[in-house]
C-alpha cells in the first residue's frame, strides 16, 4: 500500500511576474504537469519538476528559472539529502525504485585522473591541419597473420592468400551506443541512424527490433539480441552491418532490458512484436544461455543466419571477473567484444542496480586488453569500450588503454537538447527524446538532431587528431593500447598499476 | 670510450626508454664481393654532428665463412664467472663449435675492460622447435636472466661489434678495418637520457636482422604491447629492440616478403589506398587491418640488414619522412649505399678519385628501398607501395567496403 511521505522537493520554479506575458506556452510545454494557470497567473506544483528547462527555455518572456529549492533539511553528512529521499520514497510505495541515464554517484572518474604525453625535441609533433592524421579503423575479427606466397622464381610476385573474415571500415573509432527504439523515440533514432550513415560511424539500435523504416541505415548500424528477442527475425538479422549479443549492459549488469509500459506505444508494440501497453522486460539471463557454451553456439547460429558476412560479438557489462569472461568470449567465436562500464546509462534501470554494480569501464579495458594479449587474441579481436566516455578526453584515454573504438550515448541524448533530468523511464520526456507520445516526438527535429550529433562526433575527431598530432602520432592504430603515452596523477598507485600506466613524473 | 655499463645501465637509468638522434650508414655489395670496413668507418665517421661519444656499432655480414653453417653470437660480458655461466648454459643446449676472445685494441691503462667474446654454436636439434626459435629462445634466456652477460648478435656468418664511445673509437677498439664483409651496417649516436652502455648501443641484433635506427618510435607502447603476445620481451627499452623483434615477427615467424613487411610498417596512407584498383587495395587494406599493431609511428629512418635466405639491406623512414635517410648507387651499380646523411658518400667519393656515384636519391617518406644480393635494388623507394610487385589475391577482404 502506498502510503505518500511528502519530501521535499529539489526544484522550484521562479517566474519574474514582470515579465511573464501569460502566453501559457510553459503550462503546454511541461509534460511533467507542474504549470498551470489559475485564470490570474501562472503557478507552479514544484513537487513534480525536474528541472527538465524545457519551460525556461520556451518562454518567450525569459521569464521562468528553475532553481534549487533553499529550504534546508537538517544537515548530515552520512545521511545525505539523497539517502533519506530514497527511505522515503521506499517507505512510500515499498518497491525497487527505479532510475535512469547513468549512475550518479559522485565516484571518483579515473579517466580525470590521466594525463596525456606530448611531444618536445626529440619527437616532432605533428599539425593536423597541415598533415594527415588517419582516424579510419576496420571493425571486425583479423587473422593472427596474413599468409603471401612469393612466387619463387619472380621474386616480385606475390600473392595473398588469406581471406579476411567480415569487416568494415568506419571513418571515426566512435560508435553510438545501443539505445532501443523504445527507450528512445522515433525521431531520436531517426536523427542517430542518419548521423552514423552521413559520418561512417555505426550505431546500435538496443534491443528494441528495427522499424523497417530504418533498414536502409543497415550498413551503420548494429542490431542487438537480447534476452527478450525483442523484434528478432531475418530481417532483423539480415539489415546489419554487425549483431551483438546482449549479456549485460553496464548501467545494469545481471539485469534484462526494461522497458515500462508506459512507453509501448503501437509503433513499439509492431517494432518489438509485443502487446501494446505490457511493461517489456527482457528476461536477466538469455534462457538458452547458461554458460559459455551455450554462447558459442547462438554466436555459430547468428553467422549461419546471415551467411558469414557481418561480424557478430557479444557485449558485457564490466564487472569483477570481465578478464576470463572476455578470453571465454573470444575463444567462443566473438568478431567483437563490447565492454561497458559501471556509469553506462540507461532508459529505465533499479536504482540499487545502477549505482552499485559492475566495475568502472577504464579498470575493465586494461584488464581485458590486457588478458586476451597473455591469450595471443587481442589483435585478432575490435573492442569496443562505453559507459562512460563523455567527451574526447575520455575517448582518447579508453584508446591509449586499449579499445578499438569508444561508445557513447548519453553525449548523443545531451547533443539532441537532454537536459540530464534522469526521468527517461517515465516516458515523458519533454524534449522528444525519450519518450512515445507523438505530441512530444515531433518536437524533436530529425535534422537539426541529426546535425547536432554530427557536429559533436566531428568535434570529437578533431580533437583526436590534435592530440595525436601532439603525440606525433599521425593514425588513431599507433594510440590503441599505448599506454606508454599515459600518466596517472590520481590518489591511488594501485589503479596506476592495474590500468599498465606509470605516475605522472615516472 | 666509457670503460663502464657494459652488460646493463646503472641502476637509476634502468626502465626509462632511450632517446637518441643518430647517423646511420651502409652499403651491400651485390656481388657478395668481401671488402673492409674502412669504407663504412668513412661513412660513419664523417657525421659528426649526430653522435656525442656515448656509442656506437657495426655490423658485418659474411665475415665468418668458414663457419657459416654456425649461429656466430658475440657477447659482452662484464665478469669472467658470466662468462662461464653462458659457456656452460649454451653447452647445455648444443655444440660450441668454436669460442674465442674477440681481438680488440684494448688500451692497456684499463682496469676493467669488458671481456668481449664470440662463439660459433649448433643448438641440439627439437621437435617442436626451429633451430631460429631455439636461438631466439636462448638470446633471452641470457640477456634476461644470466648476471654480467649480453649477447650483441646472434645470426649466422655476421656479427655485431659496438660499444660507449665515438664512432671512430668503436672501430679502432674493435680492428673493423680488419674485417671483410659484403653488407656494413655502421652507426652512431646522440642519446639524450642516459650515458649509454654497451648493450644499448646499436645495431640492435636478433638471428640474422641487424638493425641500425635514428628516431623515436611514438607508437612504443603499441608495438610492444602486441610482440608481448608472441613472447617477445622488450626489456631494454630502446625503441630500436622493438623495431627488430617486428621484423623477426614478421619476416621469419609470419613469413611475409620483406616488400610486404616494410608496408606492415609503414603502411601507405588509407587516401592514397583508395586510389589504387580493387586488387590493390584488398591486399593493402588487409595488411593494414591485420597489422594495425605493427605499424611503427613517430620519426624514424632505419636501415636493417637482414639475410634470412637473401643477404638484403632495406632502408625505411616513417611516413612523414621526419628523420633523413639518402640512397646512392656506384657507378658499376654494384654497390648500393644507404646513409643519413649525403656526406657519407661525399666522402667516399672525394677521397677516390677514380670513384664516383651513378646516381644519389632521396626515397619517399613510408617507402622501402631493397637492394638484395645477387639481385640489386629491387626497390628504390620512389615507387608507389605496390607497384613492381605482381600481386594478386586469393583471399582478400570480405564485406570491406572495397569489396
Ligand atoms: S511561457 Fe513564459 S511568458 Fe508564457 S506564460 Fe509561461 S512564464 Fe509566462
Ligand atoms: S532523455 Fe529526456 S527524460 Fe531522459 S534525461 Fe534527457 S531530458 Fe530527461
Amino acid at each position: 500500500m502506498a502510503i505518500v511521505h511528502e519530501i521535499l522537493n529539489y526544484f522550484k520554479v521562479e517566474i519574474n511576474r514582470e515579465q511573464c506575458k501569460k502566453c501559457k506556452r510553459c503550462v503546454n510545454h511541461c509534460s511533467y504537469g507542474v504549470l498551470s494557470f489559475n485564470g490570474e497567473k501562472i503557478v507552479s506544483d514544484d513537487q513534480k519538476c525536474v528541472a527538465c528547462q524545457r519551460c525556461a527555455v520556451m518562454c518567450p518572456g525569459n521569464a521562468i528559472r528553475i532553481v534549487q529549492n533553499e529550504s534546508f533539511l537538517p544537515p548530515h553528512g552520512n545521511y545525505t539529502r539523497k539517502i533519506r529521499n530514497i527511505i522515503w520514497a521506499q517507505s512510500g510505495d515499498g518497491g525497487v525504485l527505479l532510475a535512469a541515464t547513468g549512475n550518479d554517484r559522485p565516484i571518483r572518474s579515473i579517466f580525470d585522473d590521466l594525463l596525456l604525453d606530448a611531444c618536445q625535441v626529440t619527437n616532432p609533433s605533428i599539425d593536423p591541419l597541415r598533415e594527415k592524421i588517419e582516424t579510419k579503423i576496420f571493425f571486425g575479427r583479423r587473422p593472427e597473420k596474413l599468409t603471401f606466397v612469393s612466387d619463387q622464381d619472380d621474386l616480385e610476385g606475390v600473392s595473398l592468400k588469406t581471406k579476411l573474415m567480415p569487416n568494415f571500415e568506419m571513418d571515426m573509432p566512435i560508435m553510438v551506443g545501443h539505445m532501443s527504439l523504445g527507450s528512445i523515440s522515433y525521431n531520436a533514432c531517426h536523427a542517430i541512424y542518419k548521423a552514423a550513415k552521413e559520418l561512417n560511424i555505426v550505431a546500435g539500435t538496443g534491443e528494441g527490433g528495427l522499424h523497417p523504416d530504418f533498414f536502409e541505415y543497415a550498413p551503420n548500424i548494429i542490431t542487438e539480441v537480447a534476452s527478450g528477442r525483442f523484434g528478432v527475425d531475418l530481417n532483423y538479422l539480415h539489415n546489419a552491418a554487425a549483431l551483438e549479443i546482449k549479456i549485460g549492459q553496464g548501467a545494469k549488469p545481471g539485469h534484462g532490458g526494461h522497458l515500462p509500459g508506459e512507453k509501448v506505444s503501437s509503433l513499439i508494440s509492431q517494432t518489438r512484436m509485443i502487446p501494446k501497453g505490457s511493461d517489456a522486460l527482457s528476461p536477466y539471463p538469455h534462457h538458452d544461455i547458461y554458460s559459455i557454451e551455450d554462447l558459442a553456439q547462438l554466436i555459430a547460429a547468428l553467422k549461419e543466419a546471415t551467411r558469414y558476412k557481418v561480424p557478430v560479438g557479444v557485449k558485457i557489462a564490466a564487472v569483477h571477473n570481465s578478464a576470463p569472461i572476455a578470453v571465454g568470449i573470444v575463444r567462443g567465436g566473438a568478431d567483437f567484444l563490447t565492454l561497458d562500464g559501471f556509469r553506462g546509462g540507461t532508459g529505465a534501470a533499479p536504482r540499487i542496480i545502477r549505482n552499485h554494480a559492475g566495475i568502472p569501464i577504464e579498470l575493465a579495458i586494461a584488464a581485458v586488453d590486457e588478458r586476451l594479449r597473455q591469450e595471443g587474441l587481442r589483435d585478432q579481436v575490435t573492442l569496443i569500450a562505453g559507459g562512460s566516455i563523455r567527451y574526447s578526453a575520455d575517448l582518447i584515454k579508453a584508446i591509449a588503454l586499449g579499445a578499438d573504438i569508444g561508445m557513447c550515448a548519453m553525449p548523443v541524448l545531451i547533443a539532441m537538447g537532454c537536459r540530464v533530468c534522469q526521468q527517461c523511464f517515465r516516458g515523458l520526456c519533454s524534449w522528444g527524446i525519450a519518450t512515445q507520445q507523438k505530441y512530444l516526438v515531433k518536437r524533436l527535429d530529425v535534422d537539426i538532431a541529426k546535425n547536432r550529433i554530427k557536429n559533436l562526433f566531428h568535434s570529437w575527431n578533431e580533437e583526436l587528431k590534435e592530440v595525436l598530432g601532439a603525440m606525433g602520432i599521425d593514425s588513431v592504430e599507433s594510440l590503441r593500447s599505448n599506454r606508454d603515452r599515459l600518466r596517472y596523477i590520481g590518489p591511488n598507485p594501485h589503479i596506476a598499476e592495474i590500468l599498465g600506466v606509470k605516475h605522472a613524473g615516472e | 670510450m666509457r670503460w663502464e655499463n657494459y652488460t646493463s645501465l646503472p641502476e637509476q637509468y634502468r626502465n626509462q626508454r632511450v632517446f637518441d638522434g643518430c647517423g646511420i650508414s651502409g652499403f651491400i655489395n651485390i656481388d657478395g664481393s668481401r671488402v673492409s670496413g674502412d669504407k663504412v668507418i668513412d661513412m660513419i665517421s664523417i657525421l659528426k654532428e649526430r653522435e656525442n661519444g656515448l656509442g656506437a656499432g657495426f655490423a658485418a655480414y659474411g665475415i665468418y665463412p668458414k663457419y657459416k653453417d654456425y649461429y656466430a653470437f658475440h657477447f659482452l660480458f662484464d665478469t669472467i664467472a658470466a662468462k662461464t655461466n653462458t659457456l656452460h648454459y649454451l653447452g647445455n643446449n648444443g655444440t660450441i663449435i668454436a669460442s674465442e676472445a674477440i681481438p680488440t685494441n684494448t688500451p692497456t691503462n684499463i682496469d676493467n675492460p669488458p671481456i668481449i667474446w664470440r662463439a660459433f654454436f649448433d643448438p641440439k636439434k627439437s621437435n617442436n622447435l626451429e633451430p631460429d626459435e631455439i636461438i631466439l629462445k636462448i638470446v633471452m634466456e641470457i640477456n634476461a636472466n644470466i648476471n654480467n652477460a649480453f649477447v650483441m648478435s646472434s645470426g649466422k656468418d655476421m656479427g655485431v661489434f659496438k660499444g660507449n664511445g665515438w664512432s671512430h673509437e668503436i672501430a679502432d677498439f674493435y680492428m673493423i678495418s680488419g674485417y671483410n664483409a659484403y653488407m656494413w651496417l655502421a652507426h652512431s649516436r646522440f642519446p639524450t637520457n642516459t650515458p649509454g652502455w654497451w648493450g644499448g648501443a646499436h645495431p640492435f641484433n636478433l638471428l640474422n636482422c641487424s638493425v641500425i635506427h635514428n628516431g623515436e618510435i611514438t607508437s612504443y607502447g603499441t608495438n610492444q604491447r602486441y610482440l608481448s603476445s608472441y613472447g617477445y620481451k622488450c626489456t631494454l627499452f630502446t625503441d630500436t629492440e622493438v623495431i627488430a623483434y617486428l621484423f623477426d615477427l614478421l619476416c621469419r615467424k609470419h613469413k611475409l616478403p620483406l616488400s610486404i613487411a616494410t608496408m606492415a610498417l609503414a603502411p601507405p596512407l588509407y587516401d592514397e589506398i583508395e586510389k589504387l584498383d580493387k586488387k590493390d587495395q584488398i591486399i593493402l587494406k588487409s595488411i593494414r587491418a591485420t597489422y594495425r599493431s605493427a605499424m611503427l609511428n613517430g620519426p624514424f629512418s632505419i636501415v636493417v640488414g637482414y639475410s634470412n635466405p637473401v643477404p638484403t639491406m632495406i632502408g625505411l623512414t616513417d611516413r612523414k619522412k621526419l628523420r633523413p635517410l639518402v640512397a646512392a648507387i656506384s657507378d658499376d651499380e654494384n654497390t648500393i649505399y644507404m646513409s643519413s646523411e649525403e656526406a657519407s658518400f661525399k666522402r667516399l667519393t672525394s677521397s677516390n678519385n677514380n670513384f664516383s656515384m651513378k646516381e644519389i636519391w632521396h626515397p619517399k617518406s613510408g617507402t622501402a628501398t631493397i637492394a638484395m644480393l645477387g639481385k640489386g635494388l629491387v626497390r628504390n623507394g620512389l615507387e608507389p607501395s605496390l607497384m613492381k610487385l605482381k600481386s594478386k589475391y586469393e583471399g582478400g577482404l570480405v564485406n570491406g567496403n572495397c569489396a
